[in-house]
């Protein structure tokens, strides 16, 4: 039987800021409050405090779950920052880790409490947005890039670092076999859309259109041999 | 319809619900719905372009070449393959959904040699894709398909949530056009739809009532072109509308349709239905 590791998860709750945890030690209280306590710091970004790449994966997978249940819109952002190697390379990784920090309170504080933002990787981003209409994804996305674009974040010695995102995002798979897989591949490819078209740009998955236009339209009909000018 | 309750055929169990292959029927079990690669949805974007006709007598053909054929009536609430097909069972989709009966109870031998699952009238409170409804549908769809060699879907007209989400669950689609400008317009709006919303990147054709031989081509090409100027560019690969064939416009689809009888069964040899039999080789299996 390997031995408990509970001296490690004392110290890496501690490490964390968690020191206080309710009932005896060894009580069923403490057993719980502990384990509560772990779970929240491995679904936790070390770096900025948000939902780690694990809690956005399983949240990821609710939402497609609950949205083909409820029929409710829902939008996934995923944001990366624009040129970040550029910014470590220039003004070291601690101001790398502070515009990570910086853009993850930006975040935050741009949405909704029941939005999840995650940090997914080394300067990306990705949130749930349950129950946002096609009708308002643009602008929400829109106010994020905007808002991250007028915080020149403040790295050592005071130096003003401009800092810019894009940001990509795809709505719920309504109506279309669903996968969160398949969802985050379509919000993935949106951001790659955003960095090839120039940066500090939003491109979101065109909602479906069956309008046709009557350019499209003159083309349909233009040099085809109507069955009825014969 | 349902005053005629009586089934013009009495079903026979055994033809009409063969057993699941146990290779394909592992595809179907458990995780992600994938949607299966021999379900082909039949749509159209417009109405009365004879897309249930299509579907019926497409059936028909593959079931001749020894294929263990479904049609499935995914036109919930406006059902009208009962129609073509001159069916009026008592037991349909609208019993399996609410629990009433079995699936094996409500797939019926066709006329033509192969299976269908009617919706029944029932249906009208199923036209809103709640997501109760999609999940029926898509479990139901899973336990059905490896049990047959081609199902086809005789989707509703037009581009609502109902038809873009039974289109999801097939692996391919045909969309039914006439040369008529409305069918065109109606059949471009859906590739583009198709295209963009659930990354199809091949789509069938078939080109109904052409009036001389040829045109289902020029009518694909046309169509083509319109996806290459304005739909293809946004995507990474483009769209490709495949031709699978055309049907002339012939008298007998007519009087096969008021006969409410299949046209391959009814006057096999007219040039409509050797049309029809030569669609069906190009199927995608």
């Amino acid at each position: 039987m390997p031995e408990l590791q509970l001296e490690q998860a004392l110290q890496l709750l501690a490490h964390a800021g968690r020191t206080s945890l309710a009932g005896e030690p060894g009580s069923g209280l403490w057993v719980q409050g502990l384990i509560d306590a772990l779970v929240e710091l491995s679904s936790r970004d070390a770096l900025t405090g948000l939902a780690n790449r694990r809690a956005f994966e399983l949240a990821l997978a609710r939402e497609v779950d609950r949205v083909a249940r409820s029929g409710e819109p829902a939008l996934l952002l995923v944001l990366d920052i624009d040129h970040f190697k550029r910014i470590n390379d220039t003004h070291g990784h601690a101001a790398g880790d502070e515009v990570i920090r910086a853009v993850a309170l930006a975040l935050q504080e741009s949405l909704r409490p029941m939005d999840l933002v995650a940090r997914v990787g080394g300067e990306e981003f990705a949130i749930i947005l349950p129950n946002c209409g096609a009708a308002f994804g643009e602008a929400v996305a829109e106010r994020v890039r905007r808002r991250i674009e007028s915080m020149p974040v403040l790295v050592s010695r005071g130096v003003p670092v401009p800092v810019t995102a894009s940001i990509g995002g795809a709505f719920a798979p309504q109506w279309v076999r669903s996968t969160p897989g398949l969802w985050l591949e379509r919000a993935d490819l949106q951001l790659y859309r955003a960095k090839a078209q120039g940066r500090n740009l939003v491109r979101l998955e065109p909602t479906p259109n069956s309008v046709v236009t009557s350019d499209e339209k003159r083309l349909l009909f233009d040099t085809f041999p109507m069955t009825d000018h014969e | 319809m349902s005053l005629a309750p009586t089934p013009e055929r009495p079903p026979t169990p055994s033809p009409a619900i063969p057993k699941a292959d146990a290779k394909a029927a592992s595809a179907a079990g458990g995780g992600a719905p994938q949607p299966f690669r021999h379900i082909v949805a039949v749509t159209s974007g417009k109405g009365g372009v004879g897309k249930t006709f299509v579907a019926a007598n497409l059936a028909a053909a593959l079931a001749r070449t020894g294929k263990r054929v479904l049609v499935l009536d995914a036109d919930l609430g406006l059902a009208n393959l009962d129609v073509v097909l001159n069916l009026y069972p008592k037991i349909t989709l609208h019993d399996v959904f609410t629990g009433r009966h079995t699936l094996a109870d409500a797939i019926l031998p066709a006329p033509g040699g192969f299976s269908v699952l009617l919706a029944g009238s029932g249906m009208v409170e199923y036209s809103r894709m709640t997501g109760e409804v999609r999940e029926k549908l898509q479990a139901l769809v899973a336990e059905v398909a490896p049990r047959f060699d081609q199902v086809l879907f005789d989707t509703g007209a037009g581009i609502s949530d109902v038809v873009l989400y039974t289109v999801s669950l097939a692996g391919e689609v045909l969309v039914v056009a006439t040369p008529e400008p409305t069918s065109l317009t109606d059949a471009y709006a859906t590739i583009k739809v198709l295209a963009n919303t659930q990354g199809r990147r091949r789509i069938h054709l078939l080109v109904n009532q052409v009036r001389r031989q040829g045109e289902g081509r020029g009518v694909r090409n046309q169509l083509q072109q319109v996806v290459d100027r304005y739909v293809n560019p946004a995507l990474d690969v483009p769209v490709r509308l495949e031709l699978l064939g055309e049907v002339p416009v012939d008298t007998a689809v007519r009087e096969a349709v008021q006969r409410r009888q299949l046209l391959l069964e009814a006057m096999p040899g007219t040039a409509a239905a050797l049309a029809l039999v030569n669609a069906a080789v190009k199927m995608p299996a």
